[in-house]
């Protein structure tokens, strides 16, 4: 089928994002750390945004994590992580949009201060409610008995938030708020795939606690 | 089989969300029944069928709805088999398709509409973005139009056309509004050609708004955004 390359950072959400994808469909990769986030070669991959993730299958970049992700599904559609059905499926495309619109809330709220920081707090909490009153009813996941790509796309808010919340020293998700979501975040941890492929939390605290100084006091 | 695909689409007609997805119902031959909402006086129709955003275009299809115009049309594409395919069959092409509609639909229209809705410095910053993204755009779609652009033909407008159009079509009206150039034909020839081969296809041209209504829409747009106490 071809090779594949991921060209991802640790412990980039989104790089994770296209790993759970290719690990769930068993598809064989290539992982390459893009060390200096700017490499030449990442310049190259992707000249407009200049982010990871990149997955390069068979020589051909393609960029943006959902997007990529949307690619995974077509070339291997085994194991499908949309639902076949034209109306369901555009429902989950809703939810992806929301994550790609609404999950940046808690990284700006992750390297702001002041009043900026205030507004991402809250667009964070606003995100987290429509989830919790719209996304999870009599749901185990996103997708339904199985997990999907929408439950992919809300990976952040499993592991990243909470380090965020710690960093910040704000808690959003608290069980009794958010019991829906709660639940969620620990079913989707028990998944074998995600749970054999989840950045250490405290590798994590240390990593994004030197990041955030180092935001926070560049001119 | 008519009733069974009873079509609504709630919508705004300055949004070129709503008019994008216009355009696919149209292209594709989709009879639809169009409702126009009052944005500050949302109706209980708007509210029930999007409870989360709260926002138009809505499609309901069958009685049931879909919000997100870009979710829209990819379902719209998957559903009317029947008409002109919106997406390319590859995945790779695909994926770029995705990639630019994406870029022209969050990355452009947010930085063009901090451009109506400001002055000095602010919108001198923002304009030098504006037309940084517009060449990035021009050099992307070279691998999507290799050969260039002369003539596009009503079958072969496809989600990406119909992204570039809702936001750039109405092109002279922003630039006669903001008094500057916007879709240079020295500088992005290519774009330039896109838009002026797809605005010659009739059912694309009249997907426009109306010139001078435009106009004075987003005038006043700029007007509250510039003075927002005299609102």
């Amino acid at each position: 089928m071809g090779e594949v390359k991921l060209h991802g950072t640790w412990p980039s959400a989104f790089s994770y994002r296209v790993i759970w994808s290719l690990k769930l469909k068993g598809v064989p990769y290539e992982y390459i750390e893009d060390l200096s986030n700017k490499s030449s070669l990442l310049l190259q991959l992707n000249p407009v945004h200049k982010k990871i993730p990149v997955l390069v299958h068979d020589g051909k970049p393609i960029c943006e994590s959902l997007i990529i992700l949307e690619y995974i599904e077509e070339i291997w559609p085994h194991n499908p992580l949309l639902p076949t059905d034209p109306y369901e499926r555009a429902l989950a495309r809703f939810w992806l949009k929301f994550a790609e619109e609404k999950c940046p809330a808690m990284w700006i709220a992750y390297r702001t201060s002041g009043e900026e920081q205030e507004k991402a707090l809250k667009d964070t909490l606003e995100m987290l409610r429509a989830i919790e009153e719209h996304g999870l009813v009599g749901k185990k996941y996103f997708g339904g008995e199985k997990i999907g790509m929408v439950d992919i796309a809300f990976g952040q808010i499993a592991q990243w938030l909470g380090v965020i919340e710690e960093i910040v020293g704000v808690k959003l998700l608290e069980p009794q708020t958010f019991p829906r979501l709660h639940t969620w975040i620990k079913n989707f941890k028990e998944v074998p795939v995600i749970k054999e492929n989840l950045p250490d939390r405290d590798e994590m605290l240390v990593v994004y606690k030197r990041l955030r100084e180092r935001l926070l006091t560049s001119p | 089989m008519a009733e069974e695909n009873k079509v609504k689409l709630l919508g705004f007609w300055v949004s070129p969300y709503v008019r994008r997805v216009e355009l696919a119902l149209k292209l594709k031959g989709i009879p639809y029944e169009y409702v126009e909402e009052d944005l500050k006086n949302k109706s209980s129709l708007l509210l029930k069928y999007n409870p989360v955003s709260k926002k138009v275009p809505v499609l309901v299809h069958n009685g049931k709805p879909l919000t997100e115009s870009l979710v829209i049309l990819e379902y719209i594409d998957e559903t009317w088999k029947n008409g002109p395919p919106l997406l390319p069959q590859d995945p790779y092409k695909r994926a770029q398709i995705r990639f630019w509609a994406s870029f022209v639909h969050q990355q452009l229209f947010e930085t063009w509409l901090s451009v109506l809705k400001s002055d000095g410095e602010v919108q001198e910053k923002a304009l030098k973005e504006v037309l940084e993204k517009l060449s990035a755009l021009e050099e992307g779609i070279k691998n999507i139009f290799p050969e260039g652009i002369q003539i596009i033909e009503h079958e072969n407008v496809g989600l990406l056309d119909i992204v570039m159009i809702s936001v750039f079509g109405p092109y002279k009206v922003h630039e006669e509004v903001l008094g500057l150039k916007l879709i240079d034909p020295e500088k992005t020839p290519l774009l330039f050609s896109w838009l002026t081969a797809l605005l010659e296809i009739p059912v694309v041209k009249d997907s426009l708004p109306p010139h001078e209504k435009l106009v004075g829409v987003l005038k006043f747009i700029r007007h509250n955004a510039l003075n927002p106490t005299s609102a």
